[in-house]
Protein backbone atom coordinates (compact mmCIF):
# COMPACT_ATOMS: atom_id res chain seq x y z
CA UNK A 1 0.00 0.00 0.00
CA UNK A 2 1.01 3.44 -1.16
CA UNK A 3 1.35 6.31 1.88
CA UNK A 4 -1.12 7.63 0.65
CA UNK A 5 -3.35 4.93 0.69
CA UNK A 6 -2.33 3.91 4.01
CA UNK A 7 -3.58 7.52 5.18
CA UNK A 8 -6.74 7.26 3.57
CA UNK A 9 -7.70 4.31 5.21
CA UNK A 10 -6.92 5.83 8.40
CA UNK A 11 -8.52 8.53 7.84
CA UNK A 12 -11.97 6.21 6.75
CA UNK A 13 -11.29 4.32 9.78
CA UNK A 14 -12.02 7.68 11.89
CA UNK A 15 -15.66 7.33 13.36
CA UNK A 16 -18.23 10.06 11.84
CA UNK A 17 -19.68 10.52 15.61
CA UNK A 18 -16.55 11.42 16.73
CA UNK A 19 -16.07 14.26 13.94
CA UNK A 20 -19.25 15.54 15.05
CA UNK A 21 -18.70 15.36 18.67
CA UNK A 22 -15.84 16.93 18.14
CA UNK A 23 -16.58 19.97 15.98
CA UNK A 24 -19.34 20.24 17.93
CA UNK A 25 -17.56 21.13 20.75
CA UNK A 26 -16.37 23.82 19.28
CA UNK A 27 -19.01 26.65 19.28
CA UNK A 28 -19.60 25.57 23.04
CA UNK A 29 -16.02 26.17 24.18
CA UNK A 30 -16.25 29.30 22.27
CA UNK A 31 -19.98 30.30 24.32
CA UNK A 32 -17.96 29.09 27.29
CA UNK A 33 -14.96 31.87 26.64
CA UNK A 34 -17.56 34.20 25.95
CA UNK A 35 -18.98 33.81 29.04
CA UNK A 36 -15.52 34.29 31.04
CA UNK A 37 -14.14 36.96 28.92
CA UNK A 38 -12.17 35.15 26.65
CA UNK A 39 -13.15 36.65 23.82
CA UNK A 40 -12.85 40.23 25.03
CA UNK A 41 -15.17 42.80 26.93
CA UNK A 42 -17.88 42.74 24.05
CA UNK A 43 -18.03 39.05 24.12
CA UNK A 44 -21.64 39.19 21.89
CA UNK A 45 -20.22 41.03 18.61
CA UNK A 46 -17.09 38.84 19.11
CA UNK A 47 -18.94 35.36 19.46
CA UNK A 48 -20.77 36.29 16.33
CA UNK A 49 -17.74 36.70 14.49
CA UNK A 50 -15.57 33.89 15.98
CA UNK A 51 -18.68 31.45 14.74
CA UNK A 52 -18.85 33.30 11.55
CA UNK A 53 -15.72 32.39 10.83
CA UNK A 54 -15.75 28.96 11.54
CA UNK A 55 -19.00 28.66 9.67
CA UNK A 56 -16.92 30.16 6.57
CA UNK A 57 -14.18 27.66 7.44
CA UNK A 58 -16.14 24.73 7.29
CA UNK A 59 -17.62 25.57 3.86
CA UNK A 60 -14.37 25.76 2.92
CA UNK A 61 -13.31 22.56 3.47
CA UNK A 62 -16.38 20.99 2.51
CA UNK A 63 -15.82 22.60 -1.51
CA UNK A 64 -12.26 21.63 -1.22
CA UNK A 65 -12.43 18.15 -0.45
CA UNK A 66 -12.72 16.73 -4.02
CA UNK A 67 -10.45 19.22 -5.71
CA UNK A 68 -8.05 18.07 -2.81
CA UNK A 69 -8.06 14.39 -3.80
CA UNK A 70 -8.21 14.97 -7.64
CA UNK A 71 -4.75 16.65 -6.43
CA UNK A 72 -3.21 15.25 -3.37
CA UNK A 73 -5.17 11.62 -3.52
CA UNK A 74 -6.03 12.87 0.26
CA UNK A 75 -9.55 11.14 0.57
CA UNK A 76 -11.82 13.10 3.31
CA UNK A 77 -14.55 12.13 1.15
CA UNK A 78 -15.97 9.53 3.91
CA UNK A 79 -16.52 12.43 5.79
CA UNK A 80 -17.74 14.90 3.99
CA UNK A 81 -21.03 14.42 5.02
CA UNK A 82 -20.14 15.02 8.43
CA UNK A 83 -18.36 18.56 7.61
CA UNK A 84 -21.34 19.83 5.34
CA UNK A 85 -23.93 19.27 8.92
CA UNK A 86 -21.14 20.55 10.69
CA UNK A 87 -21.04 23.47 8.69
CA UNK A 88 -24.47 23.94 8.27
CA UNK A 89 -24.41 23.71 12.73
CA UNK A 90 -22.04 26.57 12.76
CA UNK A 91 -23.94 28.87 10.73
CA UNK A 92 -26.68 27.95 12.88
CA UNK A 93 -24.98 28.67 15.86
CA UNK A 94 -23.94 31.90 14.54
CA UNK A 95 -27.51 32.96 13.08
CA UNK A 96 -28.80 31.95 16.68
CA UNK A 97 -26.20 34.69 18.28
CA UNK A 98 -27.02 37.60 16.22
CA UNK A 99 -30.67 36.91 16.73
CA UNK A 100 -30.94 35.89 20.38
CA UNK A 101 -27.95 37.51 21.87
CA UNK A 102 -27.24 40.53 19.16
CA UNK A 103 -30.53 41.78 17.74
CA UNK A 104 -32.33 40.71 20.70
CA UNK A 105 -35.94 41.38 19.32
CA UNK A 106 -38.17 39.86 16.30
CA UNK A 107 -39.36 42.85 15.05
CA UNK A 108 -35.36 43.99 14.35
CA UNK A 109 -34.46 40.62 13.18
CA UNK A 110 -36.91 41.34 10.46
CA UNK A 111 -35.97 44.73 9.38
CA UNK A 112 -32.09 44.08 9.51
CA UNK A 113 -32.81 40.98 7.09
CA UNK A 114 -35.48 42.85 4.75
CA UNK A 115 -32.90 46.44 5.00
CA UNK A 116 -29.50 45.41 5.43
CA UNK A 117 -27.85 43.47 2.57
CA UNK A 118 -25.60 41.90 3.90
CA UNK A 119 -27.53 40.58 6.34
CA UNK A 120 -30.05 39.39 3.27
CA UNK A 121 -27.49 37.67 1.90
CA UNK A 122 -26.16 35.65 4.91
CA UNK A 123 -30.23 34.72 5.35
CA UNK A 124 -30.41 33.85 2.18
CA UNK A 125 -27.67 31.55 2.65
CA UNK A 126 -29.13 30.25 5.64
CA UNK A 127 -32.14 29.82 4.04
CA UNK A 128 -30.12 27.48 0.82
CA UNK A 129 -28.42 25.62 3.22
CA UNK A 130 -31.98 24.05 4.62
CA UNK A 131 -32.75 21.86 2.56
CA UNK A 132 -29.44 20.36 2.01
CA UNK A 133 -28.85 19.86 5.63
CA UNK A 134 -32.26 18.39 6.21
CA UNK A 135 -31.50 15.67 3.16
CA UNK A 136 -28.03 14.61 4.40
CA UNK A 137 -28.86 11.39 5.03
CA UNK A 138 -29.14 8.11 3.04
CA UNK A 139 -32.92 8.12 3.13
CA UNK A 140 -33.10 11.71 1.65
CA UNK A 141 -31.17 9.62 -1.49
CA UNK A 142 -33.00 6.90 -1.69
CA UNK A 143 -36.20 8.91 -1.80
CA UNK A 144 -35.31 11.81 -4.37
CA UNK A 145 -32.87 9.69 -6.19
CA UNK A 146 -29.24 10.06 -7.39
CA UNK A 147 -29.67 13.13 -9.62
CA UNK A 148 -32.08 15.00 -7.51
CA UNK A 149 -30.30 14.46 -4.62
CA UNK A 150 -27.04 15.50 -6.29
CA UNK A 151 -28.58 18.56 -7.72
CA UNK A 152 -29.87 19.46 -4.56
CA UNK A 153 -26.34 19.55 -2.83
CA UNK A 154 -25.09 21.76 -5.88
CA UNK A 155 -26.95 24.21 -3.69
CA UNK A 156 -23.62 23.96 -1.54
CA UNK A 157 -21.68 25.89 -4.07
CA UNK A 158 -23.93 28.75 -4.20
CA UNK A 159 -24.06 29.04 -0.51
CA UNK A 160 -20.34 28.59 -0.21
CA UNK A 161 -20.55 32.02 -3.05
CA UNK A 162 -22.91 33.86 -0.70
CA UNK A 163 -21.59 33.46 2.30
CA UNK A 164 -17.80 34.72 1.17
CA UNK A 165 -19.84 37.79 -0.58
CA UNK A 166 -21.57 38.56 3.18
CA UNK A 167 -18.16 37.85 5.20
CA UNK A 168 -16.82 40.92 2.55
CA UNK A 169 -19.48 43.13 3.24
CA UNK A 170 -19.58 43.15 6.41
CA UNK A 171 -16.60 44.81 6.87
CA UNK A 172 -16.01 48.70 6.69
CA UNK A 173 -13.64 48.71 4.76
CA UNK A 174 -12.03 46.15 1.84
CA UNK A 175 -10.00 43.90 4.37
CA UNK A 176 -7.63 41.60 2.78
CA UNK A 177 -8.95 38.38 4.79
CA UNK A 178 -12.56 38.13 3.62
CA UNK A 179 -11.70 39.11 -0.02
CA UNK A 180 -8.95 35.74 0.24
CA UNK A 181 -11.68 33.77 1.48
CA UNK A 182 -13.87 35.12 -1.76
CA UNK A 183 -11.01 34.59 -4.14
CA UNK A 184 -10.75 30.72 -2.90
CA UNK A 185 -14.12 30.34 -2.74
CA UNK A 186 -14.19 31.44 -6.25
CA UNK A 187 -11.20 29.57 -7.28
CA UNK A 188 -13.13 25.99 -5.79
CA UNK A 189 -15.70 27.48 -7.91
CA UNK A 190 -14.39 27.26 -11.25
CA UNK A 191 -12.71 23.85 -10.63
CA UNK A 192 -16.73 22.78 -10.74
CA UNK A 193 -17.58 24.31 -13.91
CA UNK A 194 -16.62 21.17 -15.74
CA UNK A 195 -18.59 18.95 -13.57
CA UNK A 196 -21.55 21.54 -13.50
CA UNK A 197 -21.68 21.86 -17.16
CA UNK A 198 -21.76 17.66 -17.61
CA UNK A 199 -24.49 17.70 -14.79
CA UNK A 200 -26.67 20.14 -16.86
CA UNK A 201 -25.80 19.35 -20.21
CA UNK A 202 -29.16 16.74 -20.42
CA UNK B 1 -12.01 80.20 30.49
CA UNK B 2 -12.15 76.01 31.38
CA UNK B 3 -15.16 74.97 33.78
CA UNK B 4 -17.87 76.08 31.39
CA UNK B 5 -19.58 72.48 31.32
CA UNK B 6 -20.29 70.59 34.64
CA UNK B 7 -20.40 66.98 34.46
CA UNK B 8 -24.08 65.24 35.09
CA UNK B 9 -22.00 61.55 35.13
CA UNK B 10 -20.09 60.71 38.00
CA UNK B 11 -17.02 58.81 38.35
CA UNK B 12 -16.71 55.97 41.75
CA UNK B 13 -13.89 54.01 41.71
CA UNK B 14 -15.38 51.29 43.28
CA UNK B 15 -18.87 50.12 41.98
CA UNK B 16 -20.73 48.86 45.05
CA UNK B 17 -21.85 46.02 44.49
CA UNK B 18 -25.95 46.24 44.68
CA UNK B 19 -25.45 49.18 41.90
CA UNK B 20 -23.28 47.26 39.62
CA UNK B 21 -26.20 44.23 40.14
CA UNK B 22 -28.38 47.48 39.21
CA UNK B 23 -26.90 48.50 36.27
CA UNK B 24 -28.66 46.23 33.36
CA UNK B 25 -32.00 46.93 34.78
CA UNK B 26 -31.65 50.57 34.77
CA UNK B 27 -29.92 50.83 31.47
CA UNK B 28 -32.77 48.32 30.32
CA UNK B 29 -35.64 50.93 31.46
CA UNK B 30 -34.77 53.67 28.63
CA UNK B 31 -31.81 55.47 27.59
CA UNK B 32 -33.20 58.38 29.07
CA UNK B 33 -31.93 57.94 32.24
CA UNK B 34 -28.91 60.11 30.94
CA UNK B 35 -31.30 63.30 29.84
CA UNK B 36 -30.26 64.64 33.27
CA UNK B 37 -32.91 67.38 34.49
CA UNK B 38 -35.72 64.94 34.56
CA UNK B 39 -33.47 62.60 36.99
CA UNK B 40 -32.22 63.12 40.36
CA UNK B 41 -28.25 63.61 39.58
CA UNK B 42 -27.63 60.48 41.65
CA UNK B 43 -30.08 58.11 39.37
CA UNK B 44 -27.65 58.99 35.94
CA UNK B 45 -24.78 58.67 38.10
CA UNK B 46 -25.32 55.25 39.19
CA UNK B 47 -27.01 54.23 36.11
CA UNK B 48 -23.60 55.22 33.59
CA UNK B 49 -21.12 54.54 35.66
CA UNK B 50 -17.69 54.93 33.69
CA UNK B 51 -16.64 51.86 31.88
CA UNK B 52 -13.23 50.34 33.58
CA UNK B 53 -9.46 51.03 32.16
CA UNK B 54 -9.61 47.27 30.98
CA UNK B 55 -12.76 48.12 28.66
CA UNK B 56 -11.70 51.63 27.25
CA UNK B 57 -8.20 50.76 26.51
CA UNK B 58 -9.03 47.36 24.92
CA UNK B 59 -11.73 47.51 22.78
CA UNK B 60 -10.76 50.32 20.33
CA UNK B 61 -10.84 51.49 16.55
CA UNK B 62 -7.99 52.45 15.91
CA UNK B 63 -7.19 51.42 12.11
CA UNK B 64 -3.69 52.85 12.41
CA UNK B 65 -3.05 49.61 14.05
CA UNK B 66 -5.28 47.25 12.66
CA UNK B 67 -8.92 46.98 12.07
CA UNK B 68 -9.51 44.31 14.84
CA UNK B 69 -10.63 45.78 18.20
CA UNK B 70 -7.84 44.48 20.08
CA UNK B 71 -5.06 45.54 17.73
CA UNK B 72 -4.68 48.92 18.83
CA UNK B 73 -3.68 47.50 21.70
CA UNK B 74 -1.41 44.89 20.88
CA UNK B 75 0.52 47.56 18.38
CA UNK B 76 -0.14 50.76 19.66
CA UNK B 77 2.74 50.49 22.07
CA UNK B 78 6.07 51.12 19.98
CA UNK B 79 4.24 54.55 19.15
CA UNK B 80 6.47 57.12 20.35
CA UNK B 81 4.47 60.03 21.70
CA UNK B 82 7.80 62.26 23.49
CA UNK B 83 8.99 64.73 21.87
CA UNK B 84 5.44 65.91 20.13
CA UNK B 85 4.25 68.95 18.73
CA UNK B 86 1.10 70.36 17.11
CA UNK B 87 1.32 72.17 14.04
CA UNK B 88 -1.18 74.88 13.96
CA UNK B 89 -1.34 76.73 10.98
CA UNK B 90 -4.30 78.45 8.83
CA UNK B 91 -6.73 81.53 9.54
CA UNK B 92 -4.89 81.94 12.68
CA UNK B 93 -3.16 85.04 13.72
CA UNK B 94 -0.01 82.84 15.61
CA UNK B 95 0.70 79.58 13.47
CA UNK B 96 3.44 77.54 14.47
CA UNK B 97 4.49 74.15 15.46
CA UNK B 98 3.22 74.04 19.37
CA UNK B 99 5.12 71.51 21.82
CA UNK B 100 2.93 69.25 23.79
CA UNK B 101 3.98 70.36 27.13
CA UNK B 102 4.01 73.98 26.28
CA UNK B 103 -0.01 73.12 25.29
CA UNK B 104 -0.36 71.38 28.09
CA UNK B 105 1.35 74.43 30.58
CA UNK B 106 -1.35 76.79 29.47
CA UNK B 107 -4.27 74.79 29.71
CA UNK B 108 -6.82 74.20 32.01
CA UNK B 109 -7.00 70.31 32.66
CA UNK B 110 -10.22 68.88 34.02
CA UNK B 111 -12.36 65.77 33.99
CA UNK B 112 -15.18 65.13 32.00
CA UNK B 113 -17.33 61.91 31.80
CA UNK B 114 -19.05 61.80 28.75
CA UNK B 115 -20.78 58.82 26.74
CA UNK B 116 -18.85 57.53 23.58
CA UNK B 117 -20.98 56.45 21.22
CA UNK B 118 -19.67 54.65 18.52
CA UNK B 119 -20.79 54.33 14.87
CA UNK B 120 -21.38 50.35 14.76
CA UNK B 121 -23.48 51.03 17.40
CA UNK B 122 -21.98 50.00 20.68
CA UNK B 123 -21.03 52.55 23.86
CA UNK B 124 -18.86 53.26 26.82
CA UNK B 125 -18.47 56.00 29.50
CA UNK B 126 -15.01 57.24 29.49
CA UNK B 127 -13.97 59.59 32.16
CA UNK B 128 -11.63 61.87 30.15
CA UNK B 129 -9.07 64.62 31.46
CA UNK B 130 -8.63 67.51 29.19
CA UNK B 131 -9.00 71.08 28.04
CA UNK B 132 -11.35 72.66 26.05
CA UNK B 133 -10.52 73.26 22.35
CA UNK B 134 -12.08 76.43 22.21
CA UNK B 135 -9.19 77.14 24.50
CA UNK B 136 -6.58 76.20 22.21
CA UNK B 137 -8.09 77.60 19.45
CA UNK B 138 -8.21 80.76 21.68
CA UNK B 139 -4.58 80.82 22.25
CA UNK B 140 -3.74 80.57 18.23
CA UNK B 141 -5.96 84.10 17.48
CA UNK B 142 -8.67 82.87 15.43
CA UNK B 143 -9.49 85.05 12.03
CA UNK B 144 -12.78 86.05 12.12
CA UNK B 145 -14.12 84.38 9.02
CA UNK B 146 -12.18 81.21 10.16
CA UNK B 147 -15.11 78.60 9.37
CA UNK B 148 -14.30 75.19 10.23
CA UNK B 149 -11.24 73.62 11.44
CA UNK B 150 -9.16 70.41 10.22
CA UNK B 151 -7.20 67.80 11.84
CA UNK B 152 -4.54 65.29 11.24
CA UNK B 153 -3.26 62.38 12.60
CA UNK B 154 0.22 61.28 12.55
CA UNK B 155 1.56 59.62 9.31
CA UNK B 156 4.36 57.38 10.29
CA UNK B 157 3.81 54.02 8.94
CA UNK B 158 6.92 52.20 10.67
CA UNK B 159 5.42 52.60 13.89
CA UNK B 160 1.53 52.74 13.04
CA UNK B 161 1.38 49.30 10.62
CA UNK B 162 -2.27 49.57 9.48
CA UNK B 163 -1.21 52.56 7.76
CA UNK B 164 0.88 50.16 4.73
CA UNK B 165 -2.53 48.89 3.78
CA UNK B 166 -4.01 51.24 1.79
CA UNK B 167 -7.66 50.33 3.49
CA UNK B 168 -8.51 54.20 4.28
CA UNK B 169 -6.42 57.55 2.63
CA UNK B 170 -3.83 57.89 5.21
CA UNK B 171 -3.01 60.15 6.98
CA UNK B 172 -6.86 60.30 9.10
CA UNK B 173 -8.44 63.59 8.57
CA UNK B 174 -11.23 64.88 10.57
CA UNK B 175 -12.88 68.76 10.41
CA UNK B 176 -15.26 70.19 12.52
CA UNK B 177 -17.84 73.60 12.36
CA UNK B 178 -16.35 76.64 13.95
CA UNK B 179 -19.15 76.48 16.49
CA UNK B 180 -19.06 73.29 16.73
CA UNK B 181 -15.24 73.43 17.90
CA UNK B 182 -15.93 76.30 20.20
CA UNK B 183 -18.70 74.62 22.02
CA UNK B 184 -17.47 74.03 25.40
CA UNK B 185 -18.48 70.33 25.33
CA UNK B 186 -15.74 70.03 22.49
CA UNK B 187 -12.45 69.24 24.35
CA UNK B 188 -8.72 67.66 23.52
CA UNK B 189 -8.46 64.93 26.23
CA UNK B 190 -4.98 64.62 27.12
CA UNK B 191 -5.64 61.54 29.86
CA UNK B 192 -7.76 59.06 30.88
CA UNK B 193 -8.44 57.84 34.73
CA UNK B 194 -6.04 60.94 35.60
CA UNK B 195 -3.04 58.53 33.95
CA UNK B 196 -1.78 59.85 30.58
CA UNK B 197 -3.69 58.89 27.36
CA UNK B 198 -2.78 55.52 26.37
CA UNK B 199 -1.26 55.17 22.68
CA UNK B 200 -4.89 52.91 21.35
CA UNK B 201 -6.92 55.74 23.09
CA UNK B 202 -4.78 58.61 20.86
CA UNK B 203 -1.55 59.04 22.78
CA UNK B 204 -0.90 62.23 23.09
CA UNK B 205 -3.71 64.32 22.86
CA UNK B 206 -7.22 63.37 20.52
CA UNK B 207 -10.50 65.38 20.41
CA UNK B 208 -13.61 64.03 22.07
CA UNK B 209 -16.69 65.57 20.49
CA UNK B 210 -19.19 63.22 22.84
CA UNK B 211 -22.81 63.84 20.68
CA UNK B 212 -21.09 62.48 17.48
CA UNK B 213 -20.25 59.24 16.31
CA UNK B 214 -16.79 58.46 17.80
CA UNK B 215 -14.68 58.15 14.48
CA UNK B 216 -15.01 61.97 14.49
CA UNK B 217 -13.09 62.18 17.72
CA UNK B 218 -9.85 62.02 15.60
CA UNK B 219 -6.61 60.46 17.58
CA UNK B 220 -2.89 61.08 18.04
CA UNK B 221 -3.39 64.58 16.45
CA UNK B 222 -0.56 66.46 14.88
CA UNK B 223 -2.13 69.12 12.54
CA UNK B 224 -5.17 71.44 13.42
CA UNK B 225 -5.58 73.72 10.67
CA UNK B 226 -8.27 76.76 10.69
CA UNK B 227 -10.36 77.18 6.77
CA UNK B 228 -13.10 78.72 5.36
CA UNK B 229 -14.32 75.80 3.82
CA UNK B 230 -15.49 72.37 4.78
CA UNK B 231 -12.60 70.46 5.11
CA UNK B 232 -12.48 66.35 3.37
CA UNK B 233 -12.55 64.20 6.39
CA UNK B 234 -11.55 60.44 6.27
CA UNK B 235 -14.27 58.29 6.51
CA UNK B 236 -16.71 60.17 4.27
CA UNK B 237 -14.00 59.95 1.69
CA UNK B 238 -14.18 56.73 2.11
CA UNK B 239 -18.13 55.85 1.98
CA UNK B 240 -19.70 59.09 1.30
CA UNK B 241 -22.95 57.47 1.22
CA UNK B 242 -22.43 55.92 5.01
CA UNK B 243 -20.79 58.56 6.74
CA UNK B 244 -21.41 62.33 6.16
CA UNK B 245 -19.47 65.14 7.61
CA UNK B 246 -21.78 66.01 10.57
CA UNK B 247 -21.86 62.17 12.30
CA UNK B 248 -23.96 63.41 15.06
CA UNK B 249 -25.71 60.74 16.91
CA UNK B 250 -29.00 59.85 15.80
CA UNK B 251 -31.62 56.65 16.47
CA UNK B 252 -33.38 57.98 13.61
CA UNK B 253 -30.99 58.09 10.77
CA UNK B 254 -29.68 54.68 9.95
CA UNK B 255 -26.10 53.68 8.66
CA UNK B 256 -27.43 51.95 5.39
CA UNK B 257 -25.99 48.61 6.83
CA UNK B 258 -27.51 48.82 10.04
CA UNK B 259 -29.56 50.23 12.24
CA UNK B 260 -28.50 52.85 14.68
CA UNK B 261 -31.55 53.04 17.08
CA UNK B 262 -29.87 51.22 19.50
CA UNK B 263 -26.35 50.24 20.91
CA UNK B 264 -24.93 48.25 23.82
CA UNK B 265 -23.24 49.58 26.06
CA UNK B 266 -19.71 47.62 26.70
CA UNK B 267 -18.79 46.09 29.87
CA UNK B 268 -22.61 43.91 29.95
CA UNK B 269 -20.79 40.65 29.42
CA UNK B 270 -23.07 38.35 26.63
CA UNK B 271 -26.22 38.61 27.52
CA UNK B 272 -26.58 42.62 28.11
CA UNK B 273 -29.70 44.23 26.89
CA UNK B 274 -29.75 46.71 24.41
CA UNK B 275 -31.10 50.39 24.94
CA UNK B 276 -32.04 53.14 22.84
CA UNK B 277 -29.57 55.49 21.23
CA UNK B 278 -30.95 59.16 21.77
CA UNK B 279 -30.40 62.26 19.98
CA UNK B 280 -27.06 63.98 19.76
CA UNK B 281 -25.98 60.65 22.41
CA UNK B 282 -28.39 62.59 25.09
CA UNK B 283 -26.40 65.48 24.74
CA UNK B 284 -29.52 67.92 24.21
CA UNK B 285 -27.54 71.30 24.67
CA UNK B 286 -26.03 70.89 21.48
CA UNK B 287 -29.54 70.58 19.15
CA UNK B 288 -29.58 74.91 18.62
CA UNK B 289 -25.91 74.21 16.36
CA UNK B 290 -28.15 72.70 13.96
CA UNK B 291 -31.45 74.41 14.25
CA UNK B 292 -33.38 74.28 10.95
CA UNK B 293 -30.88 71.78 9.25
CA UNK B 294 -32.21 68.78 7.65
CA UNK B 295 -30.20 66.29 9.67
CA UNK B 296 -31.38 63.23 7.32
CA UNK B 297 -29.30 64.94 4.50
CA UNK B 298 -26.40 66.11 6.84
CA UNK B 299 -25.93 62.88 8.33
C1 LIG C 1 -23.35 30.73 5.04
C2 LIG C 1 -23.70 31.49 6.01
C3 LIG C 1 -22.82 32.47 6.72
C4 LIG C 1 -21.46 32.58 6.77
C5 LIG C 1 -20.41 31.70 6.11
C6 LIG C 1 -21.16 33.72 7.60
C7 LIG C 1 -19.88 34.13 7.89
C8 LIG C 1 -19.58 35.28 8.57
C9 LIG C 1 -18.25 35.77 8.80
C10 LIG C 1 -16.98 35.09 8.33
C11 LIG C 1 -18.36 36.94 9.49
C12 LIG C 1 -17.25 37.90 9.89
C13 LIG C 1 -16.35 37.36 10.92
C14 LIG C 1 -15.19 38.28 11.18
O1 LIG C 1 -15.21 39.44 10.75
O2 LIG C 1 -14.26 37.83 11.82
C15 LIG C 1 -19.75 37.17 9.72
C16 LIG C 1 -20.26 38.25 10.43
C17 LIG C 1 -21.59 38.43 10.68
N1 LIG C 1 -22.64 37.65 10.22
FE1 LIG C 1 -22.48 35.97 9.14
N2 LIG C 1 -22.33 34.28 8.03
C18 LIG C 1 -23.36 33.55 7.52
C19 LIG C 1 -24.70 33.76 7.74
C20 LIG C 1 -25.22 34.76 8.53
C21 LIG C 1 -26.60 34.90 8.88
C22 LIG C 1 -27.70 33.97 8.47
C23 LIG C 1 -26.68 36.01 9.67
C24 LIG C 1 -27.90 36.63 10.29
C25 LIG C 1 -29.05 36.67 9.77
C26 LIG C 1 -25.37 36.57 9.80
C27 LIG C 1 -25.06 37.70 10.52
C28 LIG C 1 -23.80 38.18 10.73
C29 LIG C 1 -23.49 39.34 11.52
C30 LIG C 1 -24.51 40.22 12.24
C31 LIG C 1 -22.12 39.48 11.50
C32 LIG C 1 -21.28 40.48 12.27
C33 LIG C 1 -21.31 41.88 11.81
C34 LIG C 1 -20.55 42.76 12.79
O3 LIG C 1 -19.32 42.76 12.78
O4 LIG C 1 -21.18 43.41 13.58
N3 LIG C 1 -24.50 35.76 9.11
N4 LIG C 1 -20.48 36.16 9.15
Amino acid sequence: MSRTQRVNAAIRKVPSWLIYFACALLPLWYFYLALTGGLGVEPINGLELALGDLAMKALVLVLAITPFRKWTGLNLVPHRRAIGVIAFFYVLCHLLTWAVLDVQSPARMWADIVKRPYITIGMAAFVLLLPVAITSNNLSIRRLGPMRWRRLHMLTYVICALGAVHYVMVQKVWEIEPLVYLAIVLGLLATRIPSIRREFAG
Amino acid sequence: MARRWTNDLSRRDVTPKPVFMNRRTLLASGGALAAGAAWPAQASAEALDPNTWDEITSYNNFYEFGTGKTDPKENAGQLTTTPWSVEIDGMVDKPGSYAFEDILSQMDIEERIYRLRCVEAWSMVIPWQGFELADLIAMAGPKPDATHVAFQTLMRPEEMPGQNYPILDWPYVEGLRMDEAMHPLTIMATGLYDKPLPNQNGAPMRLVVPWKYGFKSIKSIVRITLTDSQPPTTWNLSGPQEYGFYANVNPNVDHPRWSQATERRIGGGLFSSRVDTQLFNGYDEVAALYEGMDLETNY
